[in-house]
C-alpha cells in the first residue's frame, strides 16, 4: 500500500519536475532577447562566453565578488548537493558506476557542508537586516525543505540505518515499471516524501534559477554588436512595417 | 550587532566628509524615500511618444495584460522575473540604497515591486498562494510605489555585475516605466525630451538657427584663444565624419570644453566632419523609458542624417547612456550600415578616435598645460557595463585612462571597489537629472563623492574627468555640497584640448586654456 503510494508520488514528481522544467526551458528558449545587453566587459566570442558561464556555475564568480559570506554558505551548500546527489547515483546503477564508487566517501562528508552551508543561509535570513527584509516565507521555507531532506537522509546515514538494499531494489523496480516493497522507517518516508515535494516544487519556484542561468542575456550574450547585427524576429516585423 | 551582519550604523542624512568608507552599508530607513516624487508628464508629452495622456480606467488590466506582453517579447525580463532567489548579494550593490538607507531601493527589493505582481497574475504559486511567495494584487499603492521607485532607478546596472545570475535592476525597471507609460503615468523629464528630439533633433529643442550660431562663436573663441582657424563645420555635405555629440556640449558647461577638444583633434586628423542639425542629439532617452520604438525612432534619425550628408563614418561624442544605445543597439535599431566604410568601427567613440592618434603619435601634447589639475575619472556607468571601446574586453576602462595619462602627469584612480565595472553611479542617470528630484540625486552621488574625497585626502586630487553629458551636469550640481567648486569637474575631451598644440598655435602664452 504505502509502496504503491510512494511508487505513484514518484513517478508524479518526475513527470513534473520534468514536465514543469522543460516547458519553462522552452519559453525562455523561445523568448527573444531583442538588444544586445551582456554586463560589459564581456567576452568577444562564443567560446568566452563558455568559459564565462563555466566560472559562474563552478565558481559562483559574481556572487565571489559580490559577497564572501553568502558565498562561502552558497558554495558549501550546493556542491555539497551536487557530491551527495552524484553519490545517491549508487542506487539507480546497478552495477554502480565505478566514479560513483570513487566519490562515494566524499558524498558522506558533503552532507555536512550541505547541511553547514543551509544552516549558514537560513541563519543570514535572520541576522541580516537586509535580507531578512526581502525574505518570504517560502524563502524560508525552501530552506527548511532542504535542510530536513539533508538532515534525514544523514540520520539515516549516521543514526537509524535502514534497509538501504530493498530501498535500492524499489527504485530499481520503478525504472523498469514495477513496485516492489519499500521500508517503512520513518526518517526514509520523511527523506523520500520531501524529496518528492522539492521535486514537485521545483518548476514553478524560484529554483528555476538553476536553467535560469543559462539563459540570462547579460551573461550568456557575446560582446560583437557592432560587428553582427542582432535583431529580434519581432522587431525585424517591426521593421517591415515601414521605416 | 548581529554576527554575519554587514551593515554599519552610518548617518544617512549626512553626506560631507569624508568619514567612512565610500561602500559603507547603512541600517534601513524605511520610507525614507517614499514622498520623493517626479513631475508627472503633461498629457501632450505623453500622446506625443504615442501613450494614453494620463491615467486610464482600466489601467489595472492594461498594466498586468502588459506585464505578459513584455515576458512574451523579452527573455530577460522572463528570465530576471524567475530567477532570483532572494540571497541579498544585491542589496548593498545600489548608490542610492547606499546613500538613502530607503530598502526599497536595494536592487532586489526593486525588483519585486514588481516581481510580487508577476507572481500574482502569473504563476501557479502567486495565484493559489499569495502570502507564501509574497505576492500581492495590483492596487493604487503598488502603482504609485512602481513610479515612486521605479524613478529612484538610474539602470547604472552596478546590481547586475554582483548578481549570480546578472540580474539587471536596470531591465526591470525600464520594463516598468514602459507598463507606466502604457497606463499613462509617464514622467515629464523623459517623455518631454523625447518628443523634444523627435520635433527638433535634441533634447533641448535648439533649432538649427541657434545651433549654427553657437558653432561659429565656438569657432571664434577657439581662433581667439589658439591663433588657429578650427572649424566646427554644420550639416555639410560629403564630410567623412558625422559627429554625433549630446546637445550639451553645444551649450553647457564643461561639455562644451569638450567639444572644443574634438574639434582640435579632428582638425590635427585632418579629416572632414560635420555636425548634423536634424540629429543634434547623442542621447537616446528611450532607453529610459524602455521603449524599443521610441529608441529606434530616435536612432533612425542618425541614420538618415548620416544617408543625407553622404557620410563614410559616425563618430560619438562623450555621453554614457549615448554610447551604449550608441554601441550596443544602434546597429540592431538602424542598421545594417553598409553604405558606410566598414574599415572603421561603426560607429565609433571620440576616445577611440583620439586614442588611436595618441598612438601613433599623430598629436603634438605638452601635458604641461594640465599641471594645475590632479586628476581622477569617473567611470561612467552606460560606458562602463553596457559597452566597448576598442578590440578587448575592458578597453572603455583603459582607453579613456590612456588618454588621460598621456595628456595630464598627475593622475590617480579611486577605490578599486568603486571605478571600472564596480564604478558607481554619479546619482543623475536614467532619467533622474532633473531638479525634484535634487535630494536624491544628492544622495546617490554621496558614494562617489567619498570616493573622491578619499583620493584628495591622499593624493590632492583637485579634478574630476567624465565621459557623459549626464554625469558632468549632475557633478557641476553636486559637488559644491561635498566640498568642490562646481568647476571641478571636467570633460575628458578638455583636458585634451588643454595639452594639445595645434600646428601654428601660439604658445608663449602658457597659461592653461582651462578657465
Ligand atoms: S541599476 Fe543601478 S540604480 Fe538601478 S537598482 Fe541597480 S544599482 Fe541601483
Ligand atoms: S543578487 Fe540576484 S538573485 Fe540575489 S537577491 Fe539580488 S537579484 Fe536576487
Ligand atoms: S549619468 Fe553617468 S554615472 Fe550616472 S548612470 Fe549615466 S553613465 Fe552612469
Amino acid at each position: 500500500m504505502l509502496s504503491t503510494l510512494y511508487a505513484v508520488l514518484f513517478y508524479f514528481a518526475t513527470i513534473l519536475l520534468v514536465v514543469g522544467t522543460g516547458l519553462k526551458i522552452r519559453k525562455y528558449a523561445r523568448t527573444p532577447a531583442p538588444l544586445k545587453i551582456p554586463t560589459t566587459p564581456a567576452p568577444t566570442t562564443r567560446s568566452g562566453v563558455w568559459l564565462r558561464m563555466f566560472r559562474e556555475v563552478v565558481f559562483f564568480e559574481s556572487l565571489f565578488k559580490a559577497n564572501k559570506w553568502i558565498w562561502l554558505f552558497g558554495y558549501l551548500f550546493h556542491f555539497g548537493l551536487l557530491l551527495v546527489l552524484l553519490r545517491h547515483f549508487r542506487y539507480f546503477t546497478q552495477p554502480v558506476w565505478f566514479w560513483v564508487e570513487i566519490i562515494q566517501p566524499f558524498g558522506v562528508y558533503a552532507s555536512f557542508a550541505m547541511v553547514i552551508g543551509l544552516a549558514g543561509l537560513w541563519a543570514r535570513r535572520f541576522l541580516v537586516e537586509r535580507i531578512r527584509y526581502i525574505s518570504a516565507p517560502s524563502d524560508h521555507l525552501m530552506l527548511v525543505l532542504l535542510l530536513a531532506i539533508g538532515l534525514s537522509g544523514m540520520g539515516m546515514k549516521f543514526v537509524a540505518k535502514t534497509d538501504i538494499v530493498a530501498v535500492k531494489i524499489f527504485f530499481q523496480g520503478l525504472m523498469r515499471f514495477q513496485i516492489n516493497d519499500l521500508p517503512t522507517d520513518p526518517l526514509l518516508l520523511i527523506h523520500l516524501g520531501l524529496v518528492a515535494s522539492l521535486m514537485i516544487i521545483f518548476p514553478i519556484s524560484k529554483l528555476l534559477h538553476a536553467p535560469g542561468l543559462f539563459f540570462s542575456p547579460s551573461r550568456n550574450q557575446v560582446d560583437n554588436p557592432r560587428e553582427q547585427r542582432h535583431l529580434a524576429p519581432w522587431a525585424a516585423k517591426l521593421e517591415k512595417g515601414g521605416r | 550587532m548581529a554576527p554575519l551582519d554587514d551593515a554599519k550604523p552610518t548617518t544617512v542624512t549626512d553626506v560631507r566628509g569624508p568619514d567612512g568608507h565610500p561602500l559603507d552599508i547603512p541600517r534601513l530607513a524605511c520610507g525614507a524615500m517614499a514622498d520623493l516624487q517626479s513631475f508627472p508628464a503633461h498629457v501632450k508629452h505623453n500622446e506625443r511618444l504615442g501613450y494614453p495622456g494620463e491615467l486610464i480606467d482600466d489601467w489595472k488590466e492594461v498594466a498586468i495584460a502588459k506585464i505578459g506582453e513584455l515576458a512574451d517579447k523579452n527573455r530577460a525580463f522572463q528570465v530576471y522575473l524567475d530567477a532570483c532567489v532572494k540571497c541579498g548579494a544585491c542589496t548593498d550593490k545600489c548608490h542610492y540604497f547606499l546613500g538613502t538607507g530607503d530598502p526599497k531601493n536595494m536592487p532586489v527589493a526593486r525588483q519585486d515591486l514588481l516581481r510580487s505582481v508577476y507572481r500574482r497574475y502569473y504563476t501557479f504559486a502567486g495565484k493559489h498562494f499569495p502570502w507564501l511567495v509574497g505576492a500581492r494584487d495590483l492596487t493604487r499603492e503598488v502603482l504609485d510605489d512602481w513610479y515612486n521607485y521605479y524613478h529612484q532607478c538610474s539602470q547604472c546596472r552596478r546590481c547586475s555585475v554582483f548578481c549570480p545570475y546578472g540580474i539587471d535592476t536596470a531591465e526591470i525597471s525600464m520594463a516598468a516605466r514602459e507598463i507606466l507609460d502604457t497606463v499613462g503615468k509617464g514622467q515629464k523629464y523623459c517623455n518631454e525630451i523625447i518628443g523634444k528630439v523627435l520635433d527638433t533633433g535634441n533634447n533641448l529643442g535648439l533649432q538649427e538657427k541657434a545651433l549654427r550660431a553657437t558653432l561659429e562663436s565656438l569657432e571664434e573663441d577657439i581662433e581667439e584663444d589658439t591663433g588657429v582657424s578650427v572649424r566646427i563645420p554644420l550639416d555639410e555635405k560629403g564630410a567623412d565624419i558625422l559627429l554625433i555629440a549630446p546637445s550639451a556640449d553645444f551649450f553647457a558647461e564643461p561639455h562644451i570644453e569638450g567639444l572644443i577638444g574634438y574639434a582640435k583633434v579632428f582638425h590635427q586628423a585632418g579629416v572632414s566632419w560635420t555636425v548634423s542639425s536634424y540629429a543634434s542629439e547623442a542621447a537616446n532617452f528611450g532607453l529610459f523609458i524602455g521603449s524599443y520604438e521610441n529608441m529606434r525612432e530616435v536612432s533612425l534619425r542618425i541614420r538618415k542624417a548620416a544617408q543625407d550628408l553622404g557620410v563614410k563614418r559616425i563618430v560619438f561624442g562623450e555621453c554614457g547612456h549615448a554610447w551604449r544605445v550608441g554601441y550596443s543597439f544602434l546597429n540592431t535599431l538602424a542598421g545594417p550600415f553598409d553604405f558606410l566604410d566598414q574599415n572603421f568601427p561603426i560607429p565609433q567613440h571620440i576616445l577611440e578616435f583620439t586614442h588611436g592618434m595618441l598612438e601613433r603619435g599623430e598629436l603634438n601634447i605638452d601635458k604641461s598645460r594640465n599641471d594645475h589639475i590632479r586628476l581622477t575619472f569617473h567611470d561612467s556607468c552606460n560606458v562602463a557595463r553596457g559597452s566597448r571601446m576598442g578590440d578587448m574586453p575592458g578597453g572603455q576602462f583603459e582607453i579613456p585612462r590612456a588618454v588621460l595619462r598621456a595628456v595630464c602627469n598627475n593622475y590617480f584612480d579611486m577605490d578599486r571597489d568603486t571605478i571600472m565595472e564596480s564604478t558607481v553611479c554619479c546619482g543623475g542617470g536614467g532619467g533622474l537629472l532633473t531638479d525634484e528630484l535634487l535630494d536624491l540625486r544628492t544622495k546617490g552621488a554621496s558614494p562617489r563623492m567619498k570616493a573622491m574625497q578619499q583620493v584628495t585626502e591622499d593624493h590632492g586630487v583637485t579634478h574630476l574627468a567624465a565621459i557623459c553629458a549626464i554625469c558632468k551636469t549632475q557633478f557641476a550640481k553636486v559637488m559644491p555640497k561635498f566640498g568642490y567648486d562646481m568647476d571641478s569637474i571636467l570633460s575628458v575631451h578638455q583636458l585634451v584640448s588643454n595639452a594639445i598644440i595645434l600646428d601654428g598655435q601660439e604658445t608663449n602664452n602658457t597659461s592653461a586654456a582651462e578657465d
